[in-house]
């Protein structure tokens, strides 16, 4: 079994339904993507996911047990999260906010312990940060501070790590640093890594395990190269497109009809 | 035991200062140790101290600094002891304590509202404590044991309202900063009228008790206070490091594993119930839960609550006010509360306006 799944959850904010019996199984020690247009529930399910969202029916289950049920900082031991939007207190230093990372594993009698000490210096060096520990994170560009945030995560040491659109932001060298940070970190010590993104050419280029959404339903998951499909995008996103090999990695890559193809009614470019 | 000391060095801007963490370590105990905040403490605290015993051992009957601490300590003649133990020491008691419970209760509603603007005098704390007292002076003309219990009830109930009315899938600043302030004018309207029905001898009681005075306060006031800051004092610090985390976001902190809605629900009853309580003492004074905790940021120059500091600036600035109060005069003495806005909104001035010339704030 899995270690973290959803299982027949009913999301709602309110009295808004977002998804309606959403089940979803995160493959151990996978890099898995969720994909679909904006507002399908994709954030939301990570919410529910990482136990910020309580479902409103059905359960989300971490090591066979309900999120809801279980301590926090146990939770927060075993399951991270870095939100989409994230504002570093004034006047924090780089070193400062990594070490919070370490607050589920302390306490009032162990403050900050060796163990603390090293794993963030292990943090900060992973991510590239290491010589950034005694600047400020306001001083920062949006590139260095996301690598931060993401040492901060890795501080937290959890073998489960959510991320919510880590790319949001971030000019195209600095996504794809990003996105090659985290397939390290995934293939490094087992990690399970699941996140949102927006960028379909991104997530199945890195995923190794897709689940698209659309409305609130999985239209598909599977390996990026047996589900992304024409038909699939098309289903999904309502964009007509050609799926080609990436010519880098072999992975499917997405590439939209012209205006003009897409203004003709039957699909003629797809090969 | 082993100790290490983590320089953070001076960024390359200016100013911004070197902070050095000493982190105590003892077997499986570790403890973090901000050396400049811990040095602020410690001189808050002498401070404090040296203002209580400069307040005791001066007025009418004048007492040598030696001899004050010797009647403290139960030693002294009989006419020192009596002075010192029976009717400056309770005052001076009850200023630290008023002053530390309103530095505290400031620093967590401005943590929590992340606002300087998010004090319990700005929210309309201290007005519906006023509103309490008032009710059993002006309505029942009550006794000055009922007045303390009128002002606590007051303070409740409008941390209540307010709670309820800022409330929305949680409590967010600037939510709680709006609410607050027309809780506070509602709430001073009330004040008003209730003023405006008062007979004459109910009205002078009233005005009195509204300019925010230690006056004649005795052991009958510092007993209840110190019972409930033993209790409070310890609740609030052990959720302190869950507060800092909150200073990042809701959802950072809940994913770090911090209970972000317990956490604020219980700061904020606790520092309702010391607002509550130190208004209950020493009426309405101003300006001490505001200012105390943004001097205490400043003083230590690091980010965060600063719980502990705001509570010693607090205690600091009471005494110190109370002291130039009753002084600084000549015959003439003030109450506590005007002394407090004065020392306390120029000092933030000065501050803010320096701040401002170095590039900051």
């Amino acid at each position: 079994m899995n270690r973290l799944s959803a299982d027949d959850v009913t999301l709602a904010y309110d009295r808004r339904v977002i998804a309606e019996q959403l089940s979803v199984e995160i493959p151990d020690h996978s890099f898995t993507v969720i994909v679909g247009p904006n507002a399908c529930g994709k954030s939301t399910l990570l919410r529910a996911l990482s136990r910020m969202l309580r479902p409103s029916r059905g359960r989300v289950l971490l090591d066979g047990r309900v999120i809801q049920s279980m301590p926090a900082k146990q939770v927060a031991r075993t399951l991270g999260l870095l939100p989409q939007s994230s504002v570093a207190p004034d006047g924090i230093t780089v070193g400062d906010l990594v070490g919070r990372g370490r607050h589920p594993h302390q306490g009032i009698l162990r403050q900050w312990s060796a163990e603390d000490e090293r794993v963030v210096r292990a943090s900060m060096a992973r991510t590239g940060v290491a010589e950034l520990s005694d600047r400020y994170v306001d001083e920062l560009s949006g590139g260095q501070r996301q690598r931060v945030w993401l040492a901060m995560a890795l501080a937290q040491q959890t073998p489960l790590l959510l991320l919510d659109e880590p790319t949001t932001y971030l000019d195209i060298q600095h996504q794809i640093d990003v996105l090659d940070l985290c397939a390290e970190l995934h293939e490094e010590q087992g990690r399970t890594l699941v996140a949102v993104l927006h960028d379909l050419n991104h997530a199945a280029r890195y995923a190794t395990h897709l689940v698209a959404l659309k409305a609130g339903k999985v239209v598909a998951s599977g390996a990026p190269g047996d589900i992304v499909t024409a038909e699939l995008v098309e289903e999904v996103f309502g964009l007509r497109c050609q799926v080609v090999d990436d010519p880098e990695t072999g992975t499917p890559l997405v590439v939209p009809a012209a205006r003009r193809a897409r203004a003709r009614v039957p699909a003629e470019g797809a090969s | 035991m082993t100790s290490t000391t983590t320089p953070v060095r001076r960024a390359a801007r200016t100013g911004r200062t070197v902070r050095r963490v000493r982190v105590l370590r003892a077997g499986g105990l570790s403890l973090r140790v901000d050396l400049r905040a811990a040095a602020v403490v410690v001189l808050l605290l002498l401070a404090a101290l040296a203002a209580g015993v400069l307040l005791i051992g001066t007025g009418d009957f004048p007492i040598p600094a030696g001899d004050v601490l010797r009647a403290v300590a139960g030693g002294g003649n009989r006419g020192q002891q009596f002075v010192v133990r029976e009717l400056r020491l309770p005052r001076v008691l009850v200023g630290l304590l008023v002053g530390a419970c309103l530095g505290l209760g400031g620093a967590v509603f401005q943590a929590v509202s992340r606002n300087p603007l998010g004090s319990p005098d700005v929210l309309g704390l201290s007005q519906g404590a006023t509103a309490g007292a008032l009710v059993v002076i002006v309505v029942f003309s009550g006794s000055a044991a009922a007045v303390t219990l009128g002002a606590l009830a007051g303070g409740l109930v409008t941390g209540l309202a307010l709670h309820l009315l800022a409330w929305r899938q949680g409590v967010h600043g600037y939510r709680l900063v709006l609410v607050g302030i027309g809780v506070s004018a509602v709430v001073t309207a009330v004040d008003g009228y209730l003023v405006t029905q008062a007979d004459f001898v109910d009205a002078a009681r009233a005005v009195v008790w509204m300019t925010g005075s230690l006056n004649g306060r005795d052991w009958t006031q510092v007993r209840p206070l110190l019972v409930l800051c033993a209790v409070l004092v310890p609740v609030v610090l052990a959720h302190g490091p869950g507060l800092r985390m909150t200073e990042m976001g809701d959802d950072v902190s809940h994913a770090l594993g911090v209970r972000v809605e317990r956490t604020r629900l219980v700061l904020m009853a606790s520092a309702v119930l010391l607002t509550s309580a130190a208004t209950a003492a020493a009426g309405p004074v101003g300006f001490v839960a505001l200012t105390a905790p943004q001097l205490a940021r400043r003083l230590t120059r690091s980010p965060g609550p600063n719980l502990v500091p705001s509570l010693c600036t607090g205690a600091a600035l009471l005494v110190t006010a109370d002291w130039v109060s009753q002084r600084a005069f000549g015959a003439d003495q003030l109450p506590v509360g005007v002394v407090t806005g004065v020392l306390g909104g120029v000092h933030l001035l000065r501050l803010l306006v320096t701040e401002r010339r170095a590039g900051r704030a």
